[in-house]
């Protein structure tokens, strides 16, 4: 992967050390070391530094994950509405734990905290985009797309 | 019967977010136009006059907030939106992204040309990625139409940091850094972004202002509760039937709003407890509903309005429990960088969970009371000072919930 391409598009751009973590992200689903020592260089920070970054925001993650994310929220108004059901039926479903990832790479579980669709909650994202009134029967409904789409 | 009354939401389902000639014809940017046929001082007054507070949930003065970084001397000021919207059960802000995003864009030019600014920002947090796109293409269009004059606007994505809705914070983030927050003083408008002058308003607070020169500070200042005056638009979650947002006057009562626009409570159940103001609000019993959904009535019974979420909980629920979520969400967001909180809120949530798990002792409340009160007053932001505030509501109305699973 060429992060240099990627990051010349951000070193204009005063305290673009964010926005261009997402763009890597965006390819990679994660920021690999690698990057995160290229982007100190381009930005002339120490990568000391720029790792404080990438750990320091719960979206960005400095170890591999599959190839789309799915979080589910788990803050206070998903909670009561049965978000610990949806945790339990993804985990079956994917035959993994929060926090892993399939081993195909595909999919990588993790929590999030409300992602402001509590009108229908439980709620859960992929890759940012949000499904809302989740239960446990809507599960295999909802990744059958992005099994497909390997 | 309460009822809504659109102001902030006037456009919601009448224009095409992506088209600025809906928003042209109805009247859009033409308060823009006055306001720069207007001397600085003048518009500032009005903005002061009309007594707008800010809907980020501070509740400070608009105008005069305005009128700090208009007098600061330097050679860049910048006006910021949050965007960042973070508090759990809260979603207004991205219904005015989605629907209305040239509202927004109008109200921070007219920011700029008060203070005298010519650039931009608007955080939006990252679990927004669709409002950030309208955002950016009705920035585009306005750039395309000359409607922003000399102003520039630049969308800046959050990446899941709750913390980062506070202003400093937000400043830091939006400098590439992570977002801890500063030491205040000195406030934004006098330094903020990159040292520089700086207004930091909410989504909504912005989408305010050119409603208010078009119909004029007098009118405004007499909608809704005096000292908080205008409408606020609410977040329903929870326990209760149409879980949906309504924009009321200020001086609408927490009953109208569950009972009349919310339907009630689902299931025929009675109410318990009722949150306002997101996860960090406290906790209000059912005797305490006839309260307005107004800044200082709120603040007067111990609750806050914060960011307008109404998070209703039906008397099946255990406060234990969900305070017990609650307590984790601040451990987790916690920045870290202050002992109080980064300490308090991991204490906090542990000792929740030793409860809930069935070997809590009485001593142990006690002790949250305690550590509540030390780091209400001596964490470094708002996020450890609010953070106990949910807790101690719950348990001063409901110490059942608490007592029954003492050991
Ligand atoms: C922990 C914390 C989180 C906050 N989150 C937000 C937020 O998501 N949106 C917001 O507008 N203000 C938030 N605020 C308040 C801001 O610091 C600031 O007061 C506000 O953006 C000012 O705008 P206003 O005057 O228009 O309300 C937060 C404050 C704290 C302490
Ligand atoms: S609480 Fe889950 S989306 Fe808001």
């Amino acid at each position: 992967m060429d992060y240099q391409k990627i990051l010349a598009d951000y070193v204009e751009m005063p305290g673009g050390l964010i926005e261009a973590f997402h763009a890597i992200q965006a390819e990679l689903s994660y920021l690999p070391e690698e990057a995160i020592i290229q982007a100190a260089q381009v930005f002339g920070i120490p990568a000391a530094q720029a790792y404080g970054v990438a750990t320091f925001y719960s979206m960005f993650s400095v170890k591999p994950r599959g190839k789309f994310v799915i979080r589910i929220c788990e803050s206070a108004p998903c909670h009561i509405a049965g978000a610990a059901k949806v945790v339990a039926a993804l985990e079956k479903e994917l035959g993994i734990n929060m926090g892993g990832s399939t081993p195909d790479g595909l999919f990588t579980l993790e929590f999030t905290e409300c992602v402001g669709q509590c009108q229908a909650a439980p709620v859960i994202t992929i890759n940012g985009k949000p499904y809302t009134d989740v239960s446990p029967e809507k599960i295999s409904g909802i990744l059958e797309p992005y099994r497909k789409n390997i | 019967m309460a009822e809504e009354m659109r102001l902030v939401l006037r456009n919601l389902g009448k224009i095409d977010p992506l088209k600025i000639d809906d928003y042209l014809a109805a009247g859009g940017f033409n308060s823009l136009k006055k306001a720069l046929g207007m001397n600085k001082s003048d518009l500032i007054q009005e903005i002061k006059d009309s007594k707008l507070r800010g809907r980020g949930g501070a509740g400070f003065n608009c105008g005069s907030k305005w009128n700090f970084a208009a007098q600061a001397q330097a050679d860049q000021k910048y006006v910021i939106c949050n965007a960042d919207e973070g508090e759990p059960g809260t979603y207004k802000d991205r219904l005015i992204l989605e629907n209305d995003p040239h509202a927004l864009l109008e109200g921070m030019a007219i920011c700029a040309h008060a203070i005298g600014a010519s650039q931009g920002f608007i955080y939006c947090r990252g679990e927004y990625p669709a409002a950030a796109e309208i955002l950016k293409e009705a920035i585009a269009q306005a750039k395309d139409k000359g409607v922003l004059g000399d102003f520039d606007v630049e969308v800046r994505l959050g990446a899941g940091a709750y913390v980062c809705g506070e202003e400093t914070a937000l400043i830091e983030s939006i400098e590439g850094k992570p977002g801890e927050p500063r030491i205040k003083p000195p406030f934004p408008p006098v330094s903020g972004l990159w040292g520089k002058p700086t207004i930091v308003n909410n989504v909504e607070t912005f989408v305010n202002i050119p409603l208010i020169l078009e119909k004029g500070a007098a009118w405004y200042a007499a909608i809704g509760s005096p000292s908080y005056p205008g409408t606020k638009v609410l977040t329903l979650s929870g326990d209760v039937v149409h879980k949906t947002f309504f924009e009321v006057p200020t001086t609408t009562t927490v009953r109208e709003v569950i009972y009349g626009l919310g339907g009630g409570l689902t299931a025929g159940k009675q109410l318990k407890a009722v949150q306002i103001g997101g996860t960090s609000g406290a906790f209000i019993p059912a005797d305490q509903l006839d309260t307005a959904i107004g800044f200082d009535e709120l603040s007067a019974i111990g609750a806050v309005l914060g960011s307008g979420a109404v998070f209703v909980l039906n008397e099946s629920r255990d406060l234990a429990d969900v305070t017990a979520r609650i307590a984790k969400f601040f451990a987790h967001e916690s920045c870290g960088k202050c002992t109080p909180c980064r300490e308090g809120t991991a204490r906090m949530s542990d000792i929740l969970d030793k409860i809930n798990n069935g070997q809590g002792k009485a001593a142990d409340l006690a002790l949250l009371s305690r550590l509540g009160r030390v780091m209400s007053c001596s964490s470094f932001c708002g996020l450890g000072q609010a953070a106990p505030s949910p807790l101690m509501s719950a348990l001063k109305h409901f110490p059942a919930d608490y007592e029954a699973r003492l050991n």
